[in-house]
C-alpha cells in the first residue's frame, strides 16, 4: 500500500509534465487542425534553455535558488516561445491552406530539424546536473521500512503545474486572445470576417504551447536531473497520446490525460517491468483511439453524410 | 401494375440522436416502378430518412422492407452501410454531390461496377495475370459505361476528371454512376438542386425515362416543385419529423396542411408550391 | 501601387525602391534579431559534462555573430528573390505548359531510366561505392513503391511503415539463422509475414481518419522496435542478429570455395560478383513491385483504393466494402515492406533495431509524398533524390539529419504535391489525360 502511495506520487508529477506538453498539442490541434510534431522537441529545447540559463546564473555567483529558478523559468518560456513562433511562421504558415500531408511532413522535418540542431550546437551526450532542490518530507513510515516520501522538487513541479495551468485557464477564458482562439477554432473563415487577427492568433497559440512545453521541459531537468537531443521525441508521442485520452482540443482534458498517462507508466513500471513501459504508453494509445476515439472529455464528431 | 405493389415499405421509422427526434414513426410506401417524391421544408427529416434507407444511420425503431422483382423481402434495417447497395441494390446520390473528383467520368462509372468486376477478375488473382474472362468482364464494363455516359450526355467528357465536370453535369454524372450499381431502387437527393430550368427539364426527362425503360423504381427527395409536380406518382410530406401529407401531387399540392407547413417555415418554398398550383 | 499616376512615373520610381529597400532591410534586421535570441543560449553557450562529471560550459560568441550574420545576408537574398520572381506562388513555379512537357518527358524517362539502371553494374563495376549506392537508393525505390500503395492510393496515412521492413528483415534473419531455410523460401514468408502484420494493424485502426490513423501508426511503429530491442532472447536485442546468409543463385553461393559460382565457371573469384547479383535481386523485385503495383491500379481493387482515396461515403454507397479494401491495401503495402526487409537483412548480413526507427518511417514517408504521391516515376525519382542527397552529407555525419530535415520543410513548401503532381487514369475511352493533383484527393484516413 506504501509502495502504491509512493508510484501513486511519482506517478502524478510525471502526468503534471506529460500534460503540460499535451496542452500545446491540444491547442494546436483544436486550431490549426495539425499535429504538431516538432512540439516534443519544442519541450526538450525548453529543457536544454533552461540547463543553460541555470548554469550561466550560478557561474554569475547567484546563490538564492527561488530567484534563480524564476529567472530560468522566464527565460526558458520566453526565448522557448520565440521557438514556437518561428517554427510556425517558417514552416507550418506557408503550408496552411495546402494538402494535408504537406504540413505533416513539414512538422516532422521541423522535429529532425530542431533535434538535430540541438544535437549539432550542444553535443550527443546526455547532460546532468546536480540536484538544484533538495530534501523532501516524509509522509508515512511503514511497518516494513518503506518510508513514503513527497520530495521538494515534486512539490515544485505539481505547484508550478498548477499555478500555470490556472493562468493559462484564465487567459483562454476571459482574455481577448481566448475569445480570438475559440473563435478561430470554430470557424477560421467567419473568424476573420469579424476582425479576428487569425495569423496573429495562431501564432499566439503556438507562442503559448511552447512557452508551455519550456515550463515542462524545466520540471523535467529540476525532476530528473538531465537533459538530452533525443528525449523530445518519445516525451512528444507520449503527451501526444495525453492529448488524445483527454479528447483532441479540450484543455482540461489534456492535463487529464497528461495525468492519466503519467500513473499508468509509474505504475506499469513499477509492478510489470521497465523495459515494456513505452510499449504500454502506445499500447493505451492504440486502445483507447479505437474505442473511444473522442477521448475522456472529447466532442463525439458526427459523421456528415 | 397496382397501387399496392410497393417495392419500399417503411414502417413505423424512428431516428433519434440523443434527443433530438430526426424522424418520428413515419410510414410510407414507395411504388414499384413509380417516382416517389419525399418534400418537406428544410430540416423535416428528408435526409435523414434516406440516410437510414441506405444504411448511414442506424434507425432507433421501425422497419424497412424492399421486396424485389423476383419476390425477395430485405429487411433493410438488418444491413449496413455498403451491403445496402451490394445485396438490397439501393443506389443513392448525395445532396452535396459526392463523386471521386480526382477520378475521370468513364472510371467514376468503372468504381461502381465494383462488386461485378472484383468477381471477374477472380478478387484479383486472375486480373493480375489478365485472364481472357477478366478482359472480356472488363469490356463489358467499359460498354455499360460508355451507354450510361451517353445517356446521361456526358460521353464527350468521358475521360475528363469528374472534379472538372460543369455542376449539372456532375449531377448527372452521379445519377450514371449510381445507375452503373444496376439499382432496383434509386434513391435521389435532390438532384436538381442548383440546376437552371433547362436543366430541371432535361433532369425530368432522364428520370422518366429511367422509369420506363429500366423498370427503376425511384424515391427522391427534392424542393423544385416543377420536377416533382412534373415527374412524380406519389408524393409524401414531411414535416418536423412526422408525416403530415400524402397523396397524388395534386391533392398533395393543395393540401393545406401543406401549405400551412411551408408557409410556417420558409416562405419561398411556399410560394414555389403555390406557383406551381398556377 | 504606382500604377496610378500616370502623369509622374519618374519621380515615383525611387521613392518606391527605397521603400522596397527600407522594406527589406528592416525584415533582415528582424530575421537576424529573431536569430539572436534564438541562438543566443543554444549556440552562444556551449555545455558538456566536464571531466569530474560536474557539467562546464564556455562561450562561442563568434559562432553566434556568424550565424547571426548569416540569417541577416540569407533573409535579404530571400527577400530580393521574392521580389524578383514576383508574388506567383512557389507552387507555380512551374507553369502547366512545362508541366505537361515533363509529363510527356516523363514517359520517355521511364524506359531511359530503366535501361540505365539495368546498365549500373557495367558501367561503374569497378566502383564498388557507387554500386552499394545503387542498391541502397534501389531499396528505398521499393519501398516507396510499397508505401506508395497505402498512402498514394489508398490514401491511408501510414508513418509505421518501417515496422514491415523491420519484420521481414527479423523474419528471414530468424528462419535463416535457426532453420537454416535459404533466402529464396524465406523471402515469400517474410513478405506473407510482413503483410499478416500489416492485416493485423489494419483491423483495429480501420475506423480510424487521417491524423489519428497517423499517429497509430507511428505507435505501431514503436512497439514493434521496443519489442525488438527488449525481447532480447529472441532478437538478440540491442545487439541484433548477426551471420545472417548471403543469398544463393539457386543454391548455389556465391563465394570463394570451391563449389560457388566462380568455381564453377571457371572463372576468377571476385566480392564484386556477389554484389551484382544483389543488385539484380533488388532491382528484380523492385521491378515486380512496380509491375503489380501498376497492373493493380487498373483492377477493380486498384481502383476502390483510389476511390477510397478520393471520397470513402461515395464508396460505401456504391457497395465498396470499405473494410476488406482498407486491409488489402495495408496488406498489400506491408508485403512490399517485408520483401525489402528481408533484402535488407540478407545485404547487410546483420541487422539490429538500429536499422528500424521512426526516421526510416520518416524517410520513405518523404519519398512518396516528394514523388507526388501516387507516380511511380516520382517515387523512384524522388528515392534517387533524397538518398542520393543523403550520401552527399556523409562526411558530415552529424549534420546529415539536419540538413535532412530543412529539406523536407523547404520540400514541402516548395512543392506540396510532390515532383510529380498528375494522375495518369486507369482506362480511357480515347485519350488518356493526365489530372492535375489539384483535384486529386489525398484521403481521410
Amino acid at each position: 500500500m506504501d509502495y502504491f502511495a509512493q508510484q501513486l506520487i511519482n506517478g502524478l508529477v510525471l502526468g503534471s509534465i506529460y500534460g503540460l506538453i499535451a496542452i500545446g498539442y491540444t491547442m494546436v490541434y483544436g486550431i490549426v487542425g495539425m499535429i504538431n510534431f516538432a512540439h516534443g522537441d519544442i519541450f526538450m529545447i525548453g529543457g536544454f534553455i533552461a540547463l543553460i540559463s541555470f548554469l550561466v546564473l550560478v557561474s554569475f555567483g547567484l546563490t538564492a535558488v527561488p530567484v534563480i529558478l524564476l529567472i530560468v523559468l522566464l527565460v526558458a518560456m520566453a526565448i522557448t516561445a520565440l521557438y514556437g513562433w518561428t517554427v510556425e511562421r517558417i514552416a507550418y504558415r506557408p503550408l496552411r491552406h495546402s494538402f494535408r500531408l504537406a504540413p505533416m511532413l513539414s512538422a516532422i522535418g521541423m522535429s529532425f530539424v530542431l533535434s538535430n540542431f540541438s544535437q549539432v550546437a550542444q553535443g550527443a551526450r546526455v547532460k546532468p546536473v546536480p540536484p538544484i532542490i533538495t530534501g523532501g518530507y516524509t509522509l508515512h513510515k511503514g511497518a516494513g521500512g518503506f518510508v513514503v516520501q513527497l520530495s521538494n522538487v515534486q512539490i515544485v513541479v505539481v505547484i508550478t503545474t498548477v499555478v500555470l495551468l490556472a493562468l493559462f485557464t484564465w487567459l483562454v477564458a476571459r482574455t481577448r486572445l481566448g475569445r480570438d482562439m475559440r473563435a478561430c477554432e470554430q470557424d477560421q473563415t467567419m473568424a476573420a470576417l469579424l476582425g479576428v487577427d487569425v495569423d496573429r492568433t495562431i501564432s499566439m497559440t503556438f507562442v503559448i504551447g511552447a512557452a508551455l512545453a519550456a515550463v515542462a521541459g524545466m520540471m523535467y531537468l529540476l525532476y530528473y536531473g538531465l537533459v538530452d537531443f533525443y528525449m523530445g521525441f518519445v516525451a512528444g508521442i507520449k503527451a501526444f497520446t495525453a492529448a488524445v485520452l483527454g479528447g483532441i482540443g479540450s484543455l482540461p482534458g489534456a492535463m487529464l490525460g497528461g495525468l492519466a498517462i503519467g500513473l499508468i507508466e509509474t505504475l506499469w513500471s513499477a509492478y510489470f517491468s521497465v523495459e515494456y513501459k513505452d510499449v504500454a504508453a502506445f499500447s493505451i494509445l492504440i486502445v483507447v483511439l479505437i474505442f473511444m476515439p473522442t477521448g475522456l472529455l472529447g466532442r463525439p464528431e458526427v459523421e456528415k453524410v | 401494375m397496382s397501387d399496392t405493389d410497393s417495392i419500399l415499405t417503411v414502417d413505423r421509422l424512428s431516428m433519434r440522436f440523443g434527443g433530438i427526434v430526426a424522424v418520428n414513426e413515419l410510414s410510407f410506401d414507395a411504388g414499384r416502378r413509380r417516382i416517389t417524391a419525399l418534400i418537406g421544408p428544410n430540416g423535416a427529416g428528408k435526409t435523414t430518412v434516406f440516410n437510414c434507407i441506405t444504411g448511414f444511420y442506424k434507425p432507433t425503431g421501425g422497419t424497412m422492407r424492399l421486396a424485389h422483382d423476383n419476390g425477395r423481402e430485405i429487411a433493410l434495417e438488418r444491413l449496413n452501410d455498403f451491403r445496402i447497395s451490394k445485396q438490397a441494390k439501393v443506389a443513392r446520390t448525395f445532396q452535396n454531390i459526392r463523386l471521386f473528383p480526382g477520378m475521370t467520368a468513364l472510371e467514376n462509372l468503372m468504381v461502381a461496377q465494383h462488386n461485378a468486376l472484383m468477381l471477374a477478375s477472380g478478387f484479383t488473382f486472375l486480373g493480375l495475370f489478365g485472364a481472357p474472362s477478366w478482359r472480356a468482364a472488363e469490356r463489358r464494363a467499359i460498354e455499360r459505361a460508355t451507354f450510361w455516359l451517353k445517356r446521361v450526355g456526358l460521353i464527350d467528357r468521358a475521360d475528363d476528371a469528374a472534379g472538372n465536370l460543369a455542376y449539372g453535369d456532375q449531377r448527372r454524372l452521379e445519377i450514371a454512376r449510381a445507375m452503373c450499381t444496376e439499382p432496383a431502387l434509386l434513391c435521389l437527393d435532390e438532384p436538381a438542386a442548383g440546376l437552371n430550368a433547362r436543366e430541371s427539364a432535361a433532369l425530368s426527362e432522364l428520370l422518366l425515362s429511367i422509369r420506363a425503360d429500366h423498370g427503376t423504381s425511384i424515391l427522391l427527395i427534392e424542393h423544385d416543385m416543377s420536377v416533382v409536380m412534373e415527374i412524380s406518382d406519389h408524393v409524401v410530406v414531411m414535416d418536423y419529423g412526422v408525416k403530415i401529407a400524402e397523396g397524388a401531387p395534386q391533392t398533395v399540392r393543395d393540401d393545406p396542411r401543406v401549405i400551412a407547413a411551408y408557409l410556417g417555415a420558409d416562405e419561398q418554398e411556399a410560394i414555389a408550391v403555390m406557383e406551381s398550383d398556377a | 501601387m504606382s500604377g496610378g499616376r500616370v502623369t509622374a512615373p519618374t519621380t515615383d520610381h525611387k521613392p518606391a525602391r527605397a521603400h522596397r529597400a527600407a522594406f527589406i532591410l528592416k525584415k533582415a534586421l528582424l530575421s537576424a534579431f529573431v536569430a539572436l535570441v534564438l541562438f543566443s543560449l543554444m549556440i552562444g553557450i556551449r555545455t558538456e559534462a566536464g571531466p569530474t562529471g560536474q557539467l562546464i560550459y564556455w562561450t562561442r560568441f563568434s559562432e553566434l555573430a556568424s550565424l547571426v550574420g548569416a540569417v541577416f545576408i540569407g533573409s535579404i537574398i530571400v527577400e530580393l528573390m521574392r521580389q524578383w520572381l514576383g508574388p506567383a506562388p512557389t507552387a507555380n513555379l512551374i507553369p502547366p505548359p512545362v508541366q505537361n512537357g515533363l509529363a510527356l518527358a516523363g514517359r520517355l524517362i521511364a524506359p531511359a531510366l530503366l535501361i540505365f539502371t539495368l546498365l549500373v553494374p557495367v558501367i561503374f563495376y569497378q566502383q564498388r561505392y557507387i554500386l552499394d549506392l545503387a542498391i541502397l537508393v534501389l531499396t528505398y525505390v521499393m519501398l516507396g513503391w510499397g508505401l506508395n500503395v497505402v498512402v498514394g492510393l489508398a490514401g491511408l496515412l501510414d508513418l509505421g511503415y518501417v515496422a514491415f521492413y523491420a519484420v521481414g528483415a527479423y523474419s528471414y534473419a530468424l528462419l535463416a539463422t535457426t532453420f537454416g531455410l535459404s533466402f529464396w523460401i524465406c523471402l515469400p514468408l517474410a513478405g506473407i509475414l510482413a503483410s499478416l502484420w500489416g492485416v493485423m494493424l489494419g483491423f483495429p485502426v480501420l475506423r480510424l481518419r487521417g491524423d489519428y490513423l497517423a499517429i497509430v501508426t507511428l505507435a505501431f511503429g514503436e512497439i514493434i522496435r521496443l519489442v525488438i530491442v527488449n525481447w532480447q532472447s529472441l532478437t538478440g536485442g540491442p545487439n541484433g542478429i548477426s551471420g545472417i546468409p548471403r543469398p544463393t543463385l539457386f543454391g548455389i553461393p556465391l563465394t570463394p570455395a570451391d563449389d560457388g559460382l566462380a568455381a564453377r565457371l571457371g572463372i576468377e573469384f571476385d566480392p564484386t560478383h556477389r554484389i551484382v547479383f544483389l543488385f539484380y535481386v533488388i532491382l528484380a523485385l523492385a521491378l515486380i513491385t512496380n509491375w503489380v503495383t501498376i497492373r493493380l491500379r487498373r483492377l477493380p481493387i486498384g481502383r476502390a483504393w483510389e476511390a477510397l482515396r478520393e471520397d470513402e461515403v461515395a464508396c460505401r454507397a456504391l457497395g465498396i466494402n470499405t473494410t476488406t479494401t482498407k486491409l488489402t491495401a495495408f496488406a498489400t503495402g506491408a508485403l512490399f515492406g517485408g520483401f525489402a526487409g528481408a533484402f535488407f537483412a540478407t545485404r547487410q548480413g546483420f541487422i539490429s533495431p538500429e536499422s528500424f526507427t521512426f526516421q526510416e518511417s520518416a524517410l520513405v514517408l518523404a519519398i512518396v509524398v516528394l514523388g507526388g504521391m501516387g507516380s511511380q516515376l516520382g517515387v523512384a525519382l524522388a528515392a534517387l533524390a533524397l538518398i542520393g542527397g543523403f550520401e552527399l552529407f556523409r562526411g558530415l555525419e552529424q549534420y546529415r539529419m539536419l540538413v535532412f530535415g530543412i529539406a523536407m520543410v523547404l520540400l514541402m513548401i516548395w512543392r506540396p504535391r510532390g515532383l510529380i503532381g498528375h494522375r495518369a487514369p486507369t482506362v480511357y475511352l480515347k485519350r488518356a489525360e493526365a489530372i492535375s493533383s489539384d483535384l486529386v484527393k489525398e484521403g481521410h484516413g
